[in-house]
């Protein structure tokens, strides 16, 4: 595939060397051209320097025969300008842009579209993310939470503790102590390890457990891998960014928010825009300031600042002084596993909360929905089954009979609205949204295969 | 400053305002009462001196300043007052003193509502429509005053309503013009008439009380025809219908214009300043029904209700009419009517006191200054409907309710000085600054037994409450004058 990246920053840059990696031709545009040195030093790129929205950069760029492209530059507007040139002069099949801005995006505005600013797919890198942290904050104890179908089907990971009661047993063990609740567990990590799930393997502590099922099962599985912790109450949030803004937003109504921020101006801002949020002025490192407003109390710290250094100085400080949990924003993926599980609870890293909405329209086949998981080592996806029983590799056989590539299971089968959590006797039929885990992405290819309709459908 | 605009306005002002008693003068001479002279005469007087100011001056056509703004709409309070009164001083009836006629006149067009007229019943027709009808242009000029010029002022955070300003209402700005504004306000305000006029008529009120009270209904003024005021009736329908009209009243004016631009009865019900006004109003008439259960008041039930509810209304609108002399209640209950006067009704209305927004406002400061307390660190601002609201406006609110209290202070001190006693001081001022009208002890029924200077003294409190305070004080500031 031919995709065109417009901005080289944090999300251009992983999105480059992600699809690079996947045998797809990339052009960067940027305008800064050491950055894009950098990165055409490091992966199989091609980069162009220049105004992303000007017509003559993106026919430099190679719009004319793109089978994508893909604005994440800085402004809201460069994006919105240089998706309408690339669909006016050269017809680029898929477009999708990031737009941050609310007033852009507002439902009434009915501003997107082929009539109007001609984009496929919108993202917005801040908004996965707020979702993404939302979603942890609702299910205490677990490190990644992914939805499908809407939300009612989610895939859960969890480290297993030692006061689990599935811990040290079976898998099989499970469906006898909770017959009423349908799951899957789709892979287990040990160690780094990918281990393929089978009714007589053993959970051990410290094993990270990818498990499916429906959304008001997820607390139930929960408590079989490790103690269930209470609700959370009480939140510090340090940094009233974008992200932060966000956060306080969707859980102010819900959960005790305090926000600390160190400009003023943002600070006003912040305390006029929300509305139940406590808006705090100071350092979120200053320790006089965090016991203060009581972090000993505080059910979870969560540091979204832009600067990784300082969210993680500041989320050691307040599991120090007695945080139950800290969350950390790290851009820097060098970071990420250098602090998961030491101090710090969940670390998140932006990149791979975003790649997966975008990765969803570079899968072929029909992909509702991709999910990046284990630093892009891992991936879910849920992927519809077209054709019949002559077409299709998949519709009309058995989950037991599928054969699936290596190190992939099918997790569970979404039909009609209805979650159907898969066991090996369940027939797939058309327009099913079936439910893959990779534990290696390099199987990609394999599963598109699987899902691609043989020639005869037509 | 501009002397000879102001003069010019001044005189055209007059001359219109002349034209005004025409109509008494119409009601004299349909009801045979004989009082068509005393008009006519006060007409012609009013007529030529308006001319007189005018003449000399007409061609003087400058742009106006904002502080001219001032001198005028004090200007136009003080002297249509005294004008006003001239029609009372002449004649047999009433035939009053110039102190006695200039208060009666003042407390009309102030909408205050406070009488020195010990038997109103026996007043002609012609004076007793005068009177309402000086509620009534009154009230007219309250409205353009309250929504339109004082917010151009920025009088005592009266800002927030400005156009410009994130308050509240956003789209406040009811039209680019202030000329097309005002008319805008006076169709819903003589909609509102007709519409209340009509209702009384219907509920059975005489075609003459009805407009008389229509008139002075929605211009929260509170003068009647009658001694016993709307208790002349002794109907709960009627009272209930003087109710609705006296809450609409005390509603912003500029609120009703949106809500009747955009169709839309919501507008009403995500109106902070309403949502407080009408809390504040139910919570002092359940304490008030409780009040009067307990002291046994009125033997029924419902008779309570009706009593505390049209009371309360009508005393913390800043109205004044009464069913019943609530003054011979327990004092408790008296005193916290009077209290809800202070708070009086919403800004932009034509009631008088405090203001509900601005109460409110000072009301979420206290709070604010408490969470200070348990979060010193923390940025909070006070918000309206969302929208945070400028320190600066919460200050002028402030700089108001301490000049409103230290005015008040004064005040009643002055009346004590003249003799009165503590209740009927205390009353007297609260009701006249507040522009309610009935007070307590000598002054519950009307003020024709106190001072000519204790009367003066309330002629002023009554402007100062009209004029918001800090538009007439704000011309004996010599910095005012120095420029």
């Amino acid at each position: 595939m031919k995709i065109i990246i417009l901005g080289a920053g944090q999300v251009g840059g992983t999105l480059a060397a992600n699809l690079a990696s996947e045998h797809n031709d990339i052009t960067v545009v940027d305008t800064d051209s050491e950055r894009l040195h950098e990165l055409q030093d490091r992966y199989d790129i091609r980069t162009i320097t220049g105004k992303a929205s000007f017509p003559y950069v993106l026919r430099q760029a190679g719009a004319d025969d793109a089978d994508m492209l893909i604005a994440v530059t800085n402004s809201d507007e460069v994006n919105m300008v240089a998706c309408q040139v690339a669909y006016s002069l050269h017809r680029t099949p898929t477009k999708i842009a990031r737009v941050r801005s609310a007033s852009y995006l507002s439902k009434a505005s009915g501003l997107f579209g082929n009539e109007a600013f001609p984009i496929d797919v919108i993202i917005s890198p801040e908004q996965v993310v707020t979702n993404h942290i939302t979603r942890l904050i609702e299910h205490p104890g677990a490190l990644q939470v992914l939805d499908f179908a809407e939300g009612k089907l989610q895939l859960v990971a969890v480290k297993a503790y030692f006061n689990g009661p599935l811990v040290g047993r079976e898998l099989r063990y499970l469906r006898q102590h909770m017959p009423s609740v349908d799951t899957r567990v789709a892979a287990i990590f040990r160690r780094d390890r990918p281990i393929i799930p089978e009714g007589t393997t053993v959970i051990e502590a410290d094993d990270e457990v990818f498990f499916i099922a429906a959304k008001n099962h997820i607390r139930a599985v929960m408590s079989e891998l490790r103690g269930l912790e209470h609700n959370y109450k009480k939140i510090i949030i340090a940094g009233g960014g974008n992200i932060g803004e966000r956060l306080c937003d969707a859980l102010e109504g819900r959960y005790q928010v305090k926000i600390i921020e160190r400009s003023i101006e943002r600070c006003t801002f912040l305390a006029e825009k929300l509305n139940k949020t406590i808006v705090i002025r100071g350092n979120a490192s200053d320790q006089d300031l965090l016991l203060e407003e009581s972090v000993e109390d505080t059910d979870i710290f969560i540091a979204v600042t832009n600067d990784d250094e300082a969210n993680i100085m500041s989320s050691m400080l307040a599991k120090r002084l007695g945080a139950r949990k800290v969350m950390t924003l790290i851009n820097n993926p060098a970071y990420v596993d250098l602090v998961q599980g030491g101090d710090i609870d969940i670390a998140i890293s932006p990149q791979q909360a975003t790649i997966g909405s975008l990765l969803t329209h570079v899968r072929r086949g029909d992909v509702a929905s991709v999910h990046s998981l284990r630093r892009g080592a891992a991936e879910a996806i849920e992927a519809i089954a077209h054709g019949d029983e002559k077409s299709s590799k998949v519709v009309g056989k058995a989950i037991g009979d599928i054969d699936l590539p290596e190190g992939t299971t099918i997790g569970a089968i979404i039909r009609n609205d209805q979650v159907l959590i898969a066991h090996d006797d369940i027939v797939v039929e058309s327009d099913d949204h079936v439910v893959l885990f990779l534990v290696d992405k390099r199987r990609i290819q394999d599963v598109e295969r699987l899902f691609q309709v043989g020639i005869t459908f037509f | 400053m501009h002397p000879a605009v102001i003069l010019r306005i001044l005189g055209m002002l007059l001359m219109v305002y002349s034209s005004t008693m025409l109509i008494p003068a119409m009601v004299a001479l349909l009801y045979n009462d004989g009082g068509e002279k005393q008009f006519l005469s006060a007409f012609i007087i009013t007529l030529v001196s308006g001319l007189l100011c005018w003449l000399p001056v007409q061609n003087q056509k400058q742009e106006l300043r904002v502080r001219d703004g001032f001198v005028i709409v004090v200007l136009f309070w003080t002297v249509l007052g005294c004008f006003g009164a001239i029609p009372l001083m002449l004649g047999e009836h009433p035939g009053m003193s110039p102190t006695d006629a200039v208060f009666e006149s003042i407390s009309g067009l102030t909408t205050t509502g406070a009488t020195v007229v010990a038997n109103i019943d026996a007043l002609p027709k012609s004076v007793l429509f005068y009177r309402q009808q000086l509620q009534w242009f009154g009230g007219m000029g309250i409205i353009v005053l309250a929504v339109a010029i004082l917010p151009m002022l920025g009088v005592g955070g009266m800002q927030l309503y400005r156009a410009e300003a994130p308050g509240p209402i956003k789209d406040n700005k009811l039209t680019p013009r202030i000329t097309e504004t005002a008319k805008a306000l006076w169709y819903i305000y003589v909609s509102l008439t007709i519409a209340c006029g009509l209702a009384y008529w219907l509920c059975g009120m005489s075609a003459f009380d009805a407009i008389a009270h229509s008139f002075s209904t929605v211009a929260i003024g509170g003068f009647s025809t009658h001694n016993a005021s709307i208790g002349y009736y002794d109907s709960a329908a009627l009272e209930m219908i003087t109710v609705v009209f006296m809450l609409l009243a005390g509603v912003n004016f500029g609120l009703h214009f949106l809500a009747w631009r955009r169709r839309r009865l919501d507008t009403y019900l995500t109106d902070p300043e309403l949502r407080f006004y009408i809390t504040v109003l139910l919570l002092i008439s359940a304490l008030v029904f409780i009040g009067l259960l307990i002291t046994s008041e009125f033997s029924q039930f419902w008779v309570s209700l009706r009593h505390a509810l049209f009371q309360t209304v009508s005393i913390a609108t800043t109205t004044g009419y009464g069913i019943a002399d609530f003054s011979t209640w327990h004092p408790m209950l008296a005193t916290a009517l009077l209290m809800g006067s202070f708070i009086g009704a919403c800004a932009g209305s034509t009631g008088g006191g405090i203001k509900a927004i601005r109460v409110f406002l000072m009301f979420k400061q206290g709070l604010r200054e408490m969470r200070r307390l348990i979060h010193p660190n923390a940025v909070m601002v006070i918000k309206l409907s969302n929208k945070a609201v400028p320190d600066r406006v919460i200050e002028a609110v402030w700089g108001f309710f301490g000049i409103y209290l230290i005015s008040f202070c004064v005040l009643f001190l002055s009346m004590l000085a003249t003799g009165l006693d503590f209740v009927t001081g205390f009353s007297a001022v609260a009701a006249c600054m507040n522009n309610l009208g009935p007070g307590l002890g000598e002054v519950a029924l009307h003020y024709g037994n106190i001072s000519d200077t204790a009367k003066w003294i309330l002629c002023f409190a009554m402007l100062l409450g009209r004029l918001e305070i800090f538009t007439l004080l704000v011309l004996f500031t010599p910095m005012f004058w120095r420029h």
